[in-house]
């Protein structure tokens, strides 16, 4: 299952800092996303462009992480060389992320309407 | 209990400007602020008012006054902007000229001033925060410093009686936090209610990052009506709470998704969101969709401020030059990596001086690197060349040396783009808040 099916995501950038949400659609997923997205696992994803530290953030009030890395854009927004210098793409790379299948006791999200 | 209502007209400098007008209109809005000031733009913006005494505030200024003036001053809407950039008093007076224009009379507008700290921040030599250094290493590549304000000095033109309210750089949160303190009469150390405000003013200040802009992703995320999203109305009560909404009609949508995005936008530590007012904590904060387009946001809270303004200092850094070309069909990737090898191998041979470089596919693995772009081949690519230099002249070689792939390079290469630019840059430093001193000019139409 990709992140992508139980969670939603905005970059920030301030400098060389990129800060990434992992929201939850569904509250409920929560405790799910906190066990496995971790801070190791988003530095591993991020490897090649990750050159500092990642931090993550609890916020359970509204099921959500925040992940925050350092020296990850270029040298800095103003002065990076790469074709996306705020980093805007990395929270969709982020929700590409590989997790394990949702155990079934998890109640799943409604589909939306058609 | 109380309300006001305030809108959010502009989240950057290029926005639109037709939400503004919509908000002015039938937004029932008591203030309307526009955040159009990013980092390095009042750097740019002192450049500018360095050839031109007259220059050096926002570009769209005029426009987007000439847009909502009338409006405004008909339904007594208070205005709050950074369009002031680098020259917050010109701003102010060119908003006077075109009211003048527009037949409106009694027009106050106030510009907000001190923020320019250039000449502190050279006394003092403090050390750079993002890179190694102090204040001196930047010697005569330095090219502005500006500390950011906090709401005080707007709410000193407000109560004044300022119709609008320009000003340069001062925390984005800080337009929107002003007119809270002005109606409410919130103390400058009610940190609870700073914290709460630091809250509506952090929501607010991307205008349609909040109602449905950057949200949307097909199929997972749907947005209606993006072509006209609206922007934000936050209704805020004497107690700091705050509900997020929209002009009824209007493009988008008010949900507890969007909020949730925009309340993380940018913030690292959610507990100490540091604002030149207070230490805003996020970390309790609810997000509670109450109706259709309305979202209640609960729990903001805040601790003394730091007694420390940051303060950006934009400075030249380097040269940036650039090339791209397209291929496509069968064999496009292959032949843009040979494109790439070729132009490489022809910048060391001319000897063009280059502190970094990169060499991208644009469609294959430019944005996230080879790791994360694992795919098959794709149809088109671009390959794209971009290198830093000491000057402007070595970083035009860069370019040229991408352009000559039209009759030097693989088969088929197309649409050849070049530039070569200056790049100024942003670094910051903290500064002792009382070697800060703002003021206030009124200016009448």
């Amino acid at each position: 299952m990709k992140l992508r099916e139980i969670a939603h995501s905005r970059t920030g950038d301030k400098g060389n800092t990129s800060n990434i949400s992992v929201i939850a659609f569904d509250k409920a997923h929560y405790e799910f996303l906190r066990e496995h997205v971790t801070a190791e696992r988003v530095r591993a994803h991020f490897a090649d462009i990750v050159r500092g530290e990642v931090t993550r953030y609890e916020l359970p009030m509204i099921g959500a992480l925040n992940f925050v890395l350092t020296n990850a854009l270029g040298g800095g927004v103003t002065r990076s060389l790469a074709l996306d210098a705020h980093g805007k793409g990395l929270s969709s790379a982020l929700l590409d992320l590989e997790l394990p299948d949702m155990p079934t006791t998890f109640e799943t999200r409604a589909e939306p309407a058609p | 209990m109380r309300t006001i209502r305030i809108g959010s007209g502009a989240g950057y400098s290029g926005d639109r400007i037709e939400p503004a007008v919509e908000l002015a209109e039938r937004g029932g809005i008591q203030y309307l602020g526009f955040e159009c000031l990013a980092e390095r733009t009042i750097a740019l913006a002192q450049q500018q008012k360095l050839r031109d005494p007259g220059a050096g505030y926002d570009p769209l200024l005029e426009q987007r006054m000439r847009a909502v003036l009338a409006i405004c001053k008909s339904k007594g809407i208070k205005i709050i902007t950074n369009m002031g950039a680098a020259n917050p008093t010109a701003a102010a007076a060119k908003t006077v000229e075109i009211a003048r224009q527009l037949g409106i009379s009694g027009l106050k507008v106030a510009a907000v001033i001190g923020d320019d700290v250039l000449d502190a921040c050279k006394r003092g030599n403090y050390p750079l925060l993002e890179i190694e250094g102090r204040v001196a290493d930047l010697g005569n590549r330095m090219l502005s410093a500006n500390a950011y304000l906090g709401a005080a000095p707007i709410v000193q033109a407000l109560a004044a009686g300022a119709d609008v309210v320009v000003t340069g750089r001062v925390g984005d949160p800080a337009l929107f936090m002003a007119p809270l303190i002005h109606e409410f009469g919130w103390a400058m150390d009610d940190w609870d209610r700073l914290g709460k405000g630091a809250v509506v003013g952090h929501l607010l200040e991307c205008a349609g990052q909040i109602t449905g802009g950057y949200f949307a992703d097909p199929g997972v995320k749907d947005v209606a009506g993006l072509a006209r999203l609206g922007f934000p109305i936050g209704e805020v009560s004497e107690d700091g709470d705050l509900v997020i909404t929209k002009v009824p009609g209007s493009g988008g949508a008010v949900t507890e998704a969007t909020c949730k995005e925009q309340l993380l936008y940018e913030v690292h530590d959610p507990t100490q969101y540091i604002q030149p007012d207070v230490v805003a904590d996020f970390s309790k904060v609810t997000v509670t969709e109450i109706g259709p387009d309305r979202v209640r946001i609960r729990g903001g809270s805040g601790r003394a401020k730091t007694g420390q303004l940051k303060t950006s200092i934009g400075y030249i850094d380097s040269y940036i030059g650039e090339g791209q070309m397209s291929y496509a069909g069968p064999g496009a990737l292959e032949r843009g990596r040979l494109a790439l090898e070729i132009v490489r191998e022809r910048l060391k041979l001319t000897g063009v001086q280059m502190s970094e470089a990169r060499f991208d596919l644009i469609g294959a693995d430019s944005l996230h690197g080879a790791a994360l772009s694992a795919g098959g081949a794709p149809y088109e690519i671009r390959i794209r060349v971009a290198g830093r230099t000491d000057s402007l002249a070595e970083a035009v070689r860069i370019g040229n040396e991408v352009e000559t792939l039209y009759t030097n390079g693989p088969a088929g290469g197309g649409g050849a783009a070049k530039s070569a630019r200056e790049i100024v840059a942003v670094v910051s430093v903290l500064l002792p808040a009382d070697l800060v001193a703002p003021s206030v000019q009124i200016f009448v139409a």
